[in-house]
């Protein structure tokens, strides 16, 4: 028999996170930190939309770029919001969740060998849609005392001849970094010098806290011609399973999109789309609702941090913190092994979002109060013995 | 902070002084001095918890009076209501805007009978209670925006997700 597998398949390391869950799900009693998805539900009157959609009996396919309704609602959106123009019907692509928009921008502008710029830690599937549209990931690692922002300096280290995108994912997963506009100022004039496009992963756009909302780079001098956005509903409102996301994209970069998508996928699931129109138009205050629960909660974890004595950058955005435990001399994996295994307890391995993600943890605080607190006392007793393990040799 | 405070108790009475400090970004100390005030001011009425009693094996019946009352000159409502007010059976009693009734009032009693009893004996022989009407609960769907009939309320995320 032939070979059936496709070698560049073959290639592509599997995710590490695959294996840590499935030594979790062996351990039904343990409790999680480890989830990237809001705790709350769909808010009712986004449901109920979708339900009287259906009721109304639109099962039908919807135009591959999406409803035209819902396109012109997140254009008028995203205008009023962070100050981008995109023209509904050319450049707005509305995709199965935020991960079809990157790699379809991915897609759409890799030709073999050029450069794709992903500075880490980062979500998952940025390395892998790269290799698989054929193009070269050149990874920067960001360092936790820039507070894992992307500077300038390491965007112009980073660059070559074959350089061509850059992915800016803030607010981050999984470091709930984010970037003011101050900080992209600078990054957004290398990209302009330099020709580069930049692929903005804005998914947690709505999840920011204190002073500064969030800032789009495609709403910086210059960019507008450069930058394809993707975002979606599944953080904003509570719509992970809707699988609902959308690209913003220059019109020349949108229709190649809309191309791989229209023979890949055909169009994005109606119900949700329908569903979408009334989250976009009714959703801010469930939104503002939301963000402040994780606010609250995000503040209970950095405080229960500092008493801990575990270092922690304070994060301004997702709902995930990113604690350093190099104190302990043991790798991010042993870490997280050791406290699933002697308190039951899981949260993911910073190194499987990148190789400097090693000695972190990513935390995620979409959880209840009361489930953050019993969580954090076994953080807490674990630590503790690990100290005085640590004093007593 | 006041506002921030009480949006949290209000919903978990069992928060700590610390934690409502830590969550809203405030000196614990101060928090505490705020809720003792609010205490003080009957800004903070009372600490209670949300029980189904339909879960428990005793009986329990509660009742939504419906009471149609003649004002008294000076005093609006506010007199009666407060009558009813003080009777231990009386749960609640609020004043409604519109034509049909003009108070409607919680009872909850141990069985049909006793409840309506006490409105027989106690509530519609009241001089400025011009009729009553008796509806009662049969069951508690949703209370102080809790529901109570959840049939699965496990968290179903998968544990580990990117």
């Amino acid at each position: 028999m032939k070979n059936p597998l496709s070698n560049t398949v073959v290639q592509i390391k599997p995710s590490g996170i695959r294996k840590f869950f499935d030594i979790v799900s062996e351990m039904p009693e343990a409790i999680s930190l480890g989830v990237g998805e809001p705790d709350f539900d769909t808010p009712w009157h986004i449901c109920d939309e979708g339900i009287y959609s259906l009721e109304k009996g639109k099962t039908f396919y919807t135009s591959n770029s999406g409803l035209l309704e819902l396109r012109t609602e997140i254009c008028k959106w995203y205008e009023q919001k962070y100050e981008v123009h995109f023209d509904p019907r050319k450049e707005c692509l509305i995709t199965v969740g935020g991960s079809e928009g990157i790699d379809l921008a991915l897609r759409a502008m890799i030709n073999p060998g050029d450069e794709v710029i992903i500075p880490e830690p980062c979500y998952v599937s940025y390395l892998p849609c790269v290799e698989l549209a054929g193009g070269v990931p050149v990874s920067i690692p960001l360092k936790n005392e820039n507070q894992f922002k992307l500077k300038p300096e390491e965007l112009l280290d980073a660059l070559t001849e074959k350089s061509k995108i850059l992915i800016l994912s803030y607010p981050n997963n999984p470091t709930g970094a984010v970037m003011t506009r101050e900080d992209l100022l600078p990054i957004a004039e290398i990209a302009v010098e330099k020709d580069l496009i930049v692929i903005s992963d804005e998914i947690y756009s709505e999840l920011t806290y204190g002073t500064e909302k969030h800032c789009s780079i495609g709403s910086l001098p210059g960019m507008a011609e450069r930058t394809v956005i993707v975002n979606g509903f599944s953080k904003a409102y509570a719509m992970t399973g809707w699988r609902l996301g959308y690209a913003l994209a220059p019109a020349l970069i949108a229709e190649q999109m809309t191309k791989i998508h229209q023979f890949a996928i055909m169009c994005a699931p109606t119900t949700s789309q329908y569903a979408a129109v009334n989250a976009i138009r009714e959703g801010d205050k469930d939104i503002e609702r939301m963000r402040q629960s994780y606010d609250k909660r995000r503040r209970f974890l950095m405080k229960q941090f500092e008493e801990l004595g575990l270092p922690c950058f304070e994060p301004f955005g997702a709902f995930y913190v990113f604690p350093c435990i190099r104190e302990f001399g043991l790798t991010s994996d042993e870490f997280a092994n050791r406290l699933l295994q002697e308190e039951k307890l899981a949260v993911v391995p910073g190194n499987a979002f990148g190789d400097c993600g090693e000695g972190f943890l990513r935390i995620s605080y979409a959880y209840s109060i009361d489930e953050l607190r019993e969580a954090m006392g076994r953080i807490e007793r674990f630590i503790t013995k690990l100290r005085n393990e640590k004093s007593s040799c | 902070m006041r506002e921030e405070i009480l949006n949290l108790l209000e919903k978990n009475s069992r928060l700590t002084e610390k934690e409502i400090a830590a969550m809203i970004g405030a000196e614990e100390e101060a928090v505490a001095a705020e809720i003792k005030a609010m205490e003080k001011e009957k800004i903070i009425c009372g600490y209670h918890t949300m029980v189904d009693w339909d879960k428990m094996p005793d009986e329990k019946v509660t009742a939504l009076i419906e009471l149609k009352v003649s004002p008294m000159r000076g005093e609006g409502f506010d007199r009666t209501a407060e009558r009813i007010s003080k009777f231990e059976e009386v749960s609640s009693v609020y004043l409604l805007s519109g034509s049909s009734s003009d108070l409607i009032v919680t009872i909850e009693g141990q069985t049909l009978k006793e409840v309506s009893h006490f409105v027989a004996a106690k509530i519609a022989p009241m001089e400025s209670v011009l009729s009553t009407a008796t509806h009662f609960v049969l069951k508690k769907y949703k209370d102080h925006s809790v529901m109570f009939e959840v049939e699965d309320d496990e968290d179903e995320r998968i544990q580990i997700m990117p």
